[in-house]
C-alpha cells in the first residue's frame, strides 16, 4: 500500500476549505496548519499565469524528517505516511529544519505536528478531511499500488508534477498541471 | 524580466516567514562542544606522545575546564528541547543516520572521560586532595593503570565530537548553506583552535605557549582554507547554494561574518601570533581571546543564516 494525493491546480480556487477542514478536524493549535494555500503568479504583466495549490506534507518515500529524527519519533506507517509519535518526541527540531517543504511545526504542547493524511479516518475507510470537503473536488486521495484508486486513475490521464524533486525527497504529493 | 509573486496562507511560528527554530542554545552548545572537544584532543595527543611534564597546562590543567563547558553545554541543549520531559527517549535508540542521535551517545562517552580525566590529575588542582571512600581510591588506581587507552578513547571521540559539531548541521538538505560536508572539517578545526587557545590563556610556560601559537597559527590557515573551499564549492554549485553563498556575499550576514569571524577572529589574531613569534610584545591573550570569539560567532552566524537559505518553489 502505498497512499499518495493529487491536487488539481487547473481546479483550485484557493477558498482555503481544506486548511479549516483540517484544523477542525485535527484540532490543530489556533494560529497554526497543517494544510496551506500557495499562490504563484509568473511573467510580465500581461502575460500573467497564476497556479494556486493545496499542499502539505509530501509524505516522501526519502523522508529527511524520518532520517533526521533522533529518537525515531518521526516514522513510516503503513501505507508510507509519515508520522510523528508524540510521547517519543523530545522536540528538538531536528526534523523541522531537515523539511524543504517546512510542513512541520512545533506544537505548544513541545512535541512537533503535521499532517497524518488523517490515518484515524482513513482507518474508517474515509478520505482525508481536506479531499473530503474541496467545493471543487480538486483534491484526489488514494493507494498508488491500486491501479483502480482515484489518485491513481488521474495521474495516468494527466500531466502532473512534484515540488522540489530535485531535493531527492521523493514526495507523494502530486500537483496535476 | 519575470515576475514572481508567492502568497501563502501559512504563519506557522517559527516557521515562517523564514525558519527560525533554533536559537542561541545551539550555537552556544556547539561552540562548547568543539571547544572541549579541541581541549581534549590536545591533552590526549601530547600525553600519549609522553610530554606530559613539557606541556602540563594542555595534559593536567586546561581539561578541567571540560567537565564545565560539556554539562553547560548539555543544559543549553536540554533548554532547546521543547518536549523537555521526554529528553530520555534519546538514549532509548541508535539511529545512525540521525547524527543528533550518534552526537547524543558520543556526548555520553566524552563527558564521563573528562570527568575522568580531572580527577586523575585533581592534585595538580588541590595538591592537598585525598579521596575519602576506598572504592574512588580503587577506581584512580584503575584509571591510572589504563590511562594510556583512556589517552585514545579520549582523542578519538574527541575528534569525533568537534567533527559532529559540524555534521549535525551539514545532514540538513532542506537548508543549502548547511549542506556541504566541509561544515564537519570547519568546526573540527574552529574547536581545535579555540581549544589551542584557551590553553594558551591559562599557560604560564614559555616554550608551551609558543607551541600552542604555532598550532593556533596552522589551524586558523587551515580554517581560511576551509572557508575559502566552501565558498568555492557553493558558487559552483546550484542556484539554492549560490543564494547560500550570497548571504555572506552582499546579504544579511556580510559584515557579520567577515569582520567577527574572518577579520577578527582569525586574520587579525594570525597576525597577533605571527608578530608574538618574532618576538614583537603581544599581550599573548589577545590573539587567543579573538579566536575565541571568532569561533563563537562562526557557530552563531552559520546556525542563524542556515535557517534563512532554503530551496525555491
Amino acid at each position: 500500500m502505498r497512499y499518495a494525493m493529487a491536487v488539481d491546480t487547473k481546479k483550485c480556487v484557493g477558498c482555503s476549505d481544506c486548511v479549516v477542514a483540517c484544523q477542525t478536524e485535527n484540532n490543530v493549535p489556533i494560529g497554526y496548519c497543517r494544510d496551506w494555500i500557495v499562490e504563484v503568479t509568473d511573467g510580465t504583466y500581461p502575460q500573467l499565469e497564476t497556479e494556486i495549490r493545496s499542499e502539505r506534507c509530501n509524505h516522501c518515500i526519502n523522508a529527511p524528517c524520518v532520517r533526521c529524527c533522533p529518537t525515531g519519533a518521526s516514522h513510516f506507517a503503513d501505507g508510507g505516511i509519515v508520522l510523528v509519535k508524540a510521547n517519543k518526541c523530545i522536540g528538538c527540531g531536528a526534523c523541522i529544519a531537515s523539511c524543504p517543504y517546512d510542513a512541520r511545526y512545533p506544537h505548544p504542547d513541545g512535541y512537533v505536528d503535521k499532517c497524518t493524511f488523517c490515518i484515524h479516518r482513513l482507518e474508517k475507510g474515509l478520505n482525508p478531511a481536506c479531499a473530503e470537503v474541496c467545493p471543487t473536488k480538486c483534491i484526489y486521495f488514494g493507494d498508488l499500488e491500486d491501479p483502480n484508486s482515484p489518485v491513481s486513475l488521474i495521474l495516468k490521464k494527466r500531466k502532473y508534477k512534484t515540488l522540489i524533486p530535485e531535493a531527492g525527497t521523493r514526495p507523494q504529493l502530486f500537483f496535476l498541471i | 524580466m519575470n515576475e514572481e509573486l508567492i502568497i501563502s496562507g501559512r504563519n506557522n511560528h517559527l516557521i515562517d516567514p523564514h525558519l527560525n527554530i533554533w536559537h542561541w542554545q545551539i550555537p552556544l552548545y556547539l561552540f562548547l562542544g568543539g571547544m572541549a572537544a579541541g581541549i581534549l584532543v590536545f591533552a590526549a595527543l601530547y600525553f600519549i606522545r609522553g610530554k606530559e611534564n613539557e606541556y602540563r597546562t594542555a595534559v593536567r590543567i586546561a581539561p578541567f575546564l571540560t567537565p564545565f563547558l560539556l554539562v553547560i553545554g548539555l543544559f543549553a541543549l536540554f533548554l532547546d528541547l521543547r518536549h523537555k520531559l521526554y529528553f530520555w527517549q534519546l538514549y532509548t535508540t541508535i539511529k545512525l543516520q540521525s547524527p543528533m542521535s550518534w552526537g547524543a551517545w558520543v556526548l555520553m562517552l566524552v563527558t564521563p572521560i573528562s570527568f575522568i580525566w580531572c580527577a586523575l590529575h585533581i592534585t595538580d588542582i588541590f595538591p592537598g586532595w585525598r579521596w575519602k571512600y576506598s572504592w574512588l581510591n580503587y577506581l584512580d588506581t584503575f584509571f591510572n593503570r589504563y590511562k594510556k587507552q583512556l589517552a585514545w578513547v579520549m582523542l578519538i571521540s574527541g575528534i569525533i565530537l568537534g567533527i559532529y559539531t559540524g555534521i549535525l548541521l551539514s545532514a540538513f538538505n532542506a537548508r543549502p548553506l548547511w549542506n556541504t560536508s566541509i561544515l564537519g572539517p570547519l568546526f573540527l578545526a574552529s574547536g581545535l583552535s579555540a581549544g589551542a587557545a584557551t590553553t594558551l590563556i591559562l599557560s604560564k610556560n614559555p616554550a608551551e605557549r609558543k607551541r600552542f601559537a604555532q598550532i593556533d597559527l596552522v589551524v586558523i590557515g587551515i580554517e581560511l582554507f576551509l572557508i575559502v573551499h566552501m565558498f568555492m564549492g557553493f558558487l559552483a554549485s546550484t542556484q539554492v547554494q549560490i543564494e547560500a553563498a550570497n548571504l555572506f556575499l552582499g546579504g544579511p550576514y556580510t559584515m557579520s561574518f567577515w569582520i567577527f569571524v574572518v577579520i577578527l577572529g582569525l586574520l587579525l589574531p594570525a597576525v597577533l601570533e605571527i608578530m608574538e613569534l618574532k618576538r614583537f610584545h603581544i599581550p599573548a591573550i589577545l590573539p587567543a581571546v579573538l579566536v575565541i570569539f571568532g569561533s563563537l560567532m562562526l557557530r552563531f552566524i552559520i546556525v542563524y543564516a542556515g535557517q534563512i537559505s532554503r530551496w525555491l518553489y
